[in-house]
């Protein structure tokens, strides 16, 4: 009972005392929404949230993606996966010969969001995050050895969408003195370049966080993938 | 009157599951609650016209983050912790 008078409390104070600020603002606040429509056909794109996310403020989305290579980095450097590789033997009759047939219409869907995603809902973070639930569905069918015995390519999966969103901020300043400030004929090519090269990182990103730890050192016979460890 | 009555019922829904989901003595069911959370949330944003953040709220906040907590709990459970699975 006294948490309830509590909770009340915590919610009330604050709402009685916003309240009359509340009151006072005015009916149309100032925003950008506007000019952001009105440059919608220079921008590249005709889905104005793709506009806003690759191209008015492509600097946040870059630093996203930098954020997302820096939480791998972490998680990788805490700990080795635990999850395990299940032997033939061990897997399922039925969910195997299942995973064969979803995961190709997966890919399919994350390649659709991306490419719908110029001028309808969609685009890297939705592409990507199919195919992050892909590898879950992968890595906890028990086929995370993938991940050890691919790992440079895992790892330039995990970078290449940072490396090509620097790459067209570099040139974009070179070129017009601003970060990621297109050229208005080429702001479409730039921003699929980024899209599907973010898409690819997001999407092994969030599979490498699921596999929980950096993917593990494999049999001795193998000597050249455990370079750099420890 | 429909939409008015169905946002109402979501509403409360939210409400009620995003307070039970930190408030749940029993993990596994606050983690479901979460998830049925993070989805309710997805049509919450598609009742805003928000298609895009209604997807990403679907795939990254109920779908992804839902795996992570439950892979979580379940290594949570394999070390002893209270609240475990029996």
């Amino acid at each position: 009972m006294r948490r309830i008078w509590l909770l009340l409390f915590t919610i009330g104070l604050p709402l009685f005392l916003i309240a009359p600020a509340l009151m006072k603002l005015p009916r149309s606040s100032p925003n950008l929404t506007a000019p952001s429509v009105e440059a919608l056909p220079q921008s590249g794109v005709s889905n104005p949230v793709t506009a806003v996310l690759l191209n008015y403020r492509g600097y946040d989305t870059l630093l996203e993606v930098g954020v997302l290579l820096l939480v791998v980095i972490a998680v990788w450097s805490l700990q080795e996966s635990r999850w395990r590789e299940l032997d033939a033997s061990e897997q399922r009759p039925l969910l195997m010969p299942f995973l064969r047939l979803i995961m190709p219409v997966l890919v399919l869907v994350s390649g659709y969001l991306l490419w719908i995603g110029s001028s309808r809902p969609g685009g890297a973070f939705q592409g990507g995050a199919m195919i992050g639930g892909a590898m879950v569905m992968l890595i906890s069918a028990g086929l995370s050895r993938r991940f050890s015995t691919s790992e440079r390519r895992v790892r330039a999966g995990l970078v290449v969408g940072l490396t090509v969103f620097m790459v067209a901020s570099v040139t974009t300043l070179l070129w017009s003195g601003h970060i990621l400030c297109y050229r208005q004929n080429s702001a479409s090519s730039w921003i699929l370049a980024i899209e599907v090269a973010a898409q690819i990182s997001i999407g092994v990103t969030l599979g490498a966080l699921f596999l929980g730890g950096r993917p593990r050192t494999l049999s001795p016979e193998r000597p050249k993938l455990e370079v750099n460890r420890d | 009157m429909i939409q008015f009555i169905f946002d109402c019922v979501l509403v409360l829904l939210l409400l009620s599951l995003a307070w039970r989901s930190v408030t749940d003595p029993d993990l596994l069911r606050s983690i479901v609650q979460f998830i049925i959370m993070g989805l309710l949330m997805a049509v919450a944003w598609a009742r805003l016209n928000a298609p895009d953040v209604a997807l990403a709220e679907a795939a990254v906040g109920s779908g992804l983050t839902g795996a992570l907590v439950l892979s979580a709990w379940a290594r949570g459970c394999r070390s002893g912790r209270k609240g475990g699975p029996k």
